[in-house]
């Protein structure tokens, strides 16, 4: 047995690298090209569609599939042809993998005990403690609930304290109120205990409330990668933007601009990007901003260098969400374009059929690297149909 | 921490519905009818069998009621080490057949899981003995192995072997097709080698199944009679218990005395597969 998976518990999270990873199967490339730093100690999401490469990635780091090219390190060491019991690296499981036959403490000890670290059975009530369980420890997992179990595969996880945890969509199977507080309970664990966690996720809202990193990943790359409020802010990417949120994209020429700004000329009028918050600088080119952003006049607002205007444009949906009033407005020349407005009065402040204006500071326009946009200005829907859109493009 | 919120609201409780009584009875009606008439009323009537005396007249097959319970004393003492032998082959079968059944059962219920066509001709491969007469194929033994071989102890726990492999695989096939394999993954992921995991995890997950299996050989095995008789694979020192009830039976016509020894035969492999149940922890299976 290798030393680090022998006797002792890792004493600080590793940093995990992938070095030009590439994992093919028969008959498809889950992952085409991957290089990857996770610093040790941080919380970091990997998210995408289903068929992105993302559980596979994880897959490989625990040691459950071999590269096909490509090494593996763990706190600087290439651990990429070791076995997976002889990684210092714990997963939760998606399906939880809880053993039916064994009691919750004995799931929980099963780490413990084959490393032979002194006091399993003590430490594994610790660690049930921690997820506030240790009154079913003699039960089997086919007693619990299924938030339960996910507790249980978390504690029987974390009770080994790898150098690195994996994640794999580890609350998929749980309703949202359960969701929101596993996701709370994880991040506090994640930083009580100092681990690394590698946690992969098809919800960008998990990922975003939860991950210090966020990468997206798509058709087997990573799309982008940064801080969540970074990704959201400045996407850089048409999937990236409508992956992660939602937003209105425009495909616009390029028509001058300064030493700060990109000017563009589009059917629906003028738009201006920065050009630090541009991938591309010339021909046609797709820029977008998030609905937001956006807000409604009833006239046209008089011209201000500060802001893009569009309209104008006729209200086809209004839906009240209580927080805020989402709008759907359709005009010529740039589809459908979606505004979230804030109720910060009473009700919401236009009505369908109505002509509206719209505006956004030019600063909060963001210009995509992809050629062009097919279909015109995509406005993601929301999420689950966003996903399968995207799943079936990965395919 | 804050966990209490989703805590302690796990009581799955178990409420069967209550039924009505005569729906009930009217759908067991057929299989009480069944067992009454195949099971109970021939039990009696070996039982009261077993209990009787000689008539006076003395005719060979001639036998009146009584409560001659000496006839179990007897019974004993005249074939206890035909008994203690039936349960030496059989056991010995059992043990040489598990060897032989779990590595074939998991060759096709785990390695080849993701090849359904393969999976499928070796099942059948396991089964296809069974389209060919269980007398022919012991026969056929008795040509291919070397006439030496042939009347040993060897010999008979071959058959017994040979014979109830497919009772043996199918079962255990069915529990390691039914294994998790991410259970499989789990024990890796949690520092277990692959010795390990199949001790820890594999193994007992599939105990329901090699119990089953070794049990629906085992049971049979001891009462059987035509791989041990002298007509197929056994000789003058094979004979067990079933070749013994049967030449009581047919040929000297000591009915008291054959009833007697199969009575003895239910109750010790009763005892036997009872212990073994309990102590392998597969009480669910009674």
């Amino acid at each position: 047995m290798a030393k680090a998976a022998h006797g002792s518990f890792a004493e600080a999270g590793a940093d995990l690298e992938l070095v030009g990873i590439q994992k093919r199967f028969p008959g498809f490339t889950a992952i085409e090209h991957l290089d990857l730093t996770i610093p040790a100690g941080s919380f970091f999401a990997l998210l995408g569609p289903s068929g992105c490469g993302k559980t596979t990635t994880l897959r490989l780091v625990a040691g459950l599939e071999d590269p096909t090219e490509g090494k593996i390190l763990l706190g600087g060491t290439d651990v990429t042809a070791l076995k997976p019991h002889k990684r210092p690296v714990n997963t939760v499981f998606q399906s939880y993998a809880l053993f039916p036959h064994m009691t919750i403490l004995e799931n929980v000890a099963f780490g413990l005990r084959r490393r032979a670290i002194g006091d399993p059975v003590g430490k594994a009530h610790e660690a049930l403690q921690l997820v506030e369980l240790d009154h079913v420890a003699d039960r089997k997992p086919a007693q619990l609930s299924g938030g339960q179990q996910q507790r249980v595969a978390l504690a029987r996880a974390v009770v080994n304290r790898p150098a690195l945890l994996l994640l794999d969509e580890p609350l998929g199977a749980l309703d949202l109120k359960l969701r929101r507080q596993m996701q709370f309970e994880l991040k506090q664990i994640q930083q009580e205990v100092g681990l690394t966690f590698l946690h992969v996720t098809h919800d960008q809202e998990e990922a975003m409330t939860m991950a210090d990193t966020v990468a997206v990943m798509n058709k087997g790359r990573i799309e982008q990668m940064g801080a969540p409020e970074e990704l959201y802010e400045l996407p850089k990417t048409v999937f990236v933007a409508n992956f992660l949120g939602q937003s209105n994209l425009f495909t616009v020429d390029v028509d001058g601009g300064t030493d700060q700004v990109i000017h563009t000329i589009s059917p629906s009028g003028k738009i201006s990007v920065p050009r630090r918050r541009s991938e591309r600088d010339s021909g046609t080119i797709t820029v977008g901003v998030r609905p937001e952003k956006l807000r409604l006049h009833a006239s046209a607002p008089v011209d201000d260098a500060s802001i893009n205007v569009i309209g104008p444009g006729r209200i086809t949906d209004v839906s009240f969400i209580g927080v805020s009033t989402q709008y759907a407005v359709e005009v010529p020349g740039a589809g459908t374009v979606q505004v979230f407005s804030q109720n910060v009065e009473a009700g919401p402040a236009a009505k369908l059929g109505d002509e509206v204006w719209l505006s956004w500071f030019i600063e909060h326009t963001f210009g995509l690297a992809d050629d062009h946009l097919e279909t015109g200005a995509i406005t993601a829907d929301f999420s689950t149909q966003a996903i399968a859109t995207q799943a079936g493009l990965a395919e | 921490m804050a966990f209490t919120a989703f805590s302690g609201n796990a009581k799955a409780v178990e409420q069967a519905p209550k039924k009505r009584g005569w729906i009930a009875l009217v759908l067991l009606a057929p299989g009480i009818a069944y067992m009454l008439l195949f099971f109970v009323a021939p039990f009696f009537q070996l039982a009261l069998t077993s209990l009787q005396a000689p008539a006076e007249s003395g005719g060979i097959g001639q036998y009146v009621a009584a409560a001659q319970f000496s006839n179990y004393w007897v019974a004993l003492q005249e074939y206890w080490p035909h008994l203690l032998r039936s349960f030496i082959y059989s056991l010995s079968a059992t043990i040489i057949g598990l060897l032989i059944s779990y590595p074939l059962a998991y060759l096709i219920g785990v390695k080849v899981r993701h090849r359904p066509m393969l999976q499928g001709i070796l099942l059948i491969l396991v089964v296809a003995p069974f389209f060919i007469s269980f007398l022919l194929r012991t026969l056929a033994w008795k040509a291919i192995l070397p006439s030496e071989f042939i009347g040993t102890h060897f010999s008979v726990i071959f058959g017994l072997v040979y014979n109830f492999i497919p009772f043996m695989v199918l079962p255990m096939f069915a529990s390691l097709q039914a294994l998790d394999l991410r259970l499989v993954e789990a024990g890796s992921d949690l520092y277990a080698s692959p010795a390990t995991v199949f001790r820890k995890v594999t193994l007992p997950l599939s105990m329901p199944g090699i119990v089953s299996g070794t049990l629906l050989s085992f049971i049979p095995m001891s009462g059987d009679y035509v791989n041990a008789s002298r007509e197929f694979l056994g000789g003058t020192g094979t004979a067990m218990i079933g070749n013994v009830i049967e030449s009581n039976f047919l040929q000297t016509q000591n009915y008291p005395m054959a009833a007697a020894l199969s009575i003895i035969l239910m109750a010790i492999i009763l005892i036997i597969v009872a212990t073994y149940v309990r102590k392998s922890g597969a009480e669910d299976l009674l």
